[in-house]
């Protein structure tokens, strides 16, 4: 079952929620919808549940109309941010719900639903819970119950809307890998939305970063951590450095570190650089392009360093992320003076330097010589 | 004397602070005694007063049989209708957005902050002889002011926003992700109601319903206005009451009124009960299911 969601615009009153809005979800796939609040992931989670219909665009489920459907006739399994279990109905009774409520013709035998409802509580490792009312359960156990709700009507697609967000952090991650394990098992195709890129990192098999209303790149988490398509996937997927970039002299670059080439052909005079604090090497030999800057504080969290470095040449403060005992090993010390220069980046073209600029072009770039830590 | 058995004597109220507590607690009491307590009493010493007898026998007379079935009859037909109205207003002012809501909230409390006379007049001056429709419907031979149907009218302009304003603000609270969660899982129109919304109300329509009968039976300006107080017709137990009091019949008017008084007891009772046992279900506080739900 491919679902094609072709041109969705939804606009409410005072924004659009959905502008524009193309994708396609294959058979299986495990999609994560990501984008700050108010980027319309919800909205479109809504409308494939049938809770919320576009103003124009199409949905087709293997060519044929999934919007003409009613929500109850589409075979969904709708997973709420904050379960929305029937709060006057046992455990048992929630996830027989959609069940009890099929036509007389198509309903199992309460015996048969009595079954179900056990396998299901078992697989999500709550037998022996299905006489609790929601109130007396946690918040992970709640979120299992919605899932368990969700799969007793055998849905051919599984939508989450912010499966984890009100979870506390170790529930989360544990609940997520099961959540993995869960679909890997059943091959369901599984959309969800989630604010947090971490999790869509970890979970998803594609992922589609949504901003204001629009999709600003789809693909696998490794595409959109390494070559974000936009300034906005740089800047919201991971921790990064933004840096103003001007052609020079035939070159691209920002004070003493210069890029080498410029696919352009100095075409573009500005350009914006977003290196990941990963990215940054600290000791790069002479002879080859890099900036002067004094290490201002080491923040040893763990096994990671957060390293802050200020560069006078271009009067800005970089975040680098090395492994805590490289620390040791460079002898780092604060006030020390370290040459720190990209092994990657990505430079976005602009039109004009400032923040209302528009981006031309893309280019993902990788330094020529091997650099080290 | 150890350091903390000091503490804990600095605490305590000063004897001023004592006095002050026992003074308004006393004030309170002695309010309610005087202003509530010793009327009531009043109504059932009175209706009591000259025997049991005389008190069954007032009650037996058939005008005050037939008060008190059409007490019955006219609560029977608005609180169904007050029921219908108020989820169904609850229901679009909590689930819909709409050009016109404010307004509609607005409407809804309008019978408690007029006049109920005002309210029995408008309905007068709409369906009275003289009034904008009555012509007409003298002429089909439809009778609504002076009979049944206007008491049953005035009632329910009355009774109007008891169980929308019980329920409008629990609904909101509850919000509609279960009524979703309930569509997406297959459930009709109807199934949802019945098995997800009502459920979540129940309690606090109940409350709704209570205090809508106990007004429904209790109205006394808006029913006066368009009753017509025809003897054994259209006179409701409020308005035999009156009549009688100005017959000078006070045991006749205290029995009927004692009735009246109980109903209101029993409603007290009831109202009592369920918030104490409810509290968390019906509106302005957090319903169970809110504090669960982070935000």
């Amino acid at each position: 079952m491919t679902l094609e969601l072709s041109h969705l615009s939804r606009r409410f009153a005072d924004a659009d929620a959905l502008d524009d809005v193309s994708l396609s979800i294959a058979p299986g796939e495990f999609l994560a919808l990501l984008g700050p609040s108010g980027s319309g992931k919800t909205t479109l989670l809504r409308i494939l549940a049938g809770l919320d219909y576009p103003d124009t665009g199409s949905v087709d489920l293997d060519g044929q109309n999934f919007l003409a459907a009613q929500a109850r006739e589409r075979k969904i399994g709708l997973v709420f941010q904050h379960y929305a279990l029937f709060r006057h109905l046992t455990v048992a009774e929630n996830v027989a719900f959609g069940l009890r409520v099929r036509k007389r013709k198509l309903r199992p035998s309460k015996a048969i639903i009595t079954e179900r409802v056990d396998q299901l509580l078992k697989r999500v490792q709550l037998d022996g819970y299905g006489q609790r009312y929601p109130s007396q359960l946690s918040g992970g156990q709640r979120q299992r119950v919605a899932l368990a709700r969700a799969l007793a009507v055998e849905p051919d697609l599984l939508l989450l809307d912010e499966p984890f967000g009100a979870l506390d952090a170790q529930v989360r991650v544990t609940l997520r890998r099961w959540l993995r394990e869960l679909h890997e098992d059943l091959k369901l195709t599984t959309i969800f939305v989630t604010h947090d890129q971490e999790e869509a990192l970890e979970l998803a098999d594609r992922i589609a970063v949504m901003n204001r209303g629009r999709i600003e790149q789809v693909g696998t988490p490794e595409a959109i951590y390494q070559q974000p398509a936009t300034p906005f996937v740089c800047e919201f997927i991971g921790k990064v450095n933004k840096l103003p970039v001007t052609l020079a002299s035939g070159r691209l670059g920002a004070g003493e570190w210069t890029l080498d080439g410029d696919p352009w052909n100095g075409r573009h005079t500005n350009a914006v650089a977003y290196v990941r604090p990963e990215h940054l090497a600290l000791d790069v030999p002479e002879g080859q392009p890099a900036w002067t800057s004094r290490l201002r504080h080491i923040y040893l969290a763990g096994s990671v360093a957060h390293l802050e470095l200020y560069v006078p040449s271009i009067d800005h403060t970089l975040e680098a992320d090395i492994a805590g005992e490289d620390v040791a090993k460079l002898a780092l010390q604060t006030g020390a003076d370290l040459r720190v220069a990209p092994r990657s980046a990505v430079v976005f073209a602009m039109d004009k330097s400032g923040d209302d600029a528009t981006v031309q072009d893309r280019w993902v770039w990788q330094a020529r010589n091997a650099l080290h830590v | 004397m150890t350091a903390s058995a000091t503490m804990l004597q600095k605490r305590r109220p000063h004897w001023p602070r004592k006095v002050g507590r026992a003074l308004l607690i006393l004030i309170a009491a002695a309010f309610l005694a005087v202003f509530l307590v010793l009327p009531l009493s009043v109504v059932f010493v009175e209706a009591f007063r000259q025997g049991i007898h005389l008190y069954l026998a007032a009650i037996k007379q058939p005008e005050a049989l037939s008060a008190i079935r059409l007490t019955l009859l006219v609560a029977v037909i608005s609180v169904p209708l007050n029921i219908v109205f108020g989820v169904a207003a609850a229901w679009a002012v909590a689930r819909f957005e709409f050009r016109g809501k404010a307004l509609l909230g607005a409407f809804i409390d309008l019978p408690f902050s007029i006049s109920p006379v005002i309210s029995g007049l408008t309905y007068v001056l709409l369906f009275g002889a003289q009034g904008w429709f009555g012509p007409w419907l003298d002429a089909h031979g439809v009778k609504i002011i002076f009979a049944v149907p206007g008491l049953v009218l005035a009632t329910i302009f009355i009774t109007l926003p008891f169980v929308a304003r019980e329920l409008i603000p629990l609904m909101q609270a509850q919000g509609s992700d279960e009524e979703e969660a309930a569509r997406v899982l297959g459930a009709g129109g109807w199934q949802m109601f019945f098995r997800v919304t009502l459920p979540n109300i129940r309690w606090a329509l109940l409350y709704g319903v209570l205090l809508c009968n106990a007004r429904a039976m209790g109205e006394f300006g808006a029913v006066s206005v368009v009753s017509g107080h025809i003897r054994g017709l259209t006179t409701t137990m409020p308005l035999e009451v009156e009549m009688r009091y100005n017959e000078y019949d006070y045991v006749g008017a205290f029995a009927i009124a004692s009735l009246l008084a109980l109903l209101a007891l029993l409603t007290l009772a009831i109202k009592t009960l369920l918030e104490w046992r409810y509290g968390d279900e019906i509106a302005t506080r957090s319903p169970a299911g809110t504090s669960s739900r982070g935000h």
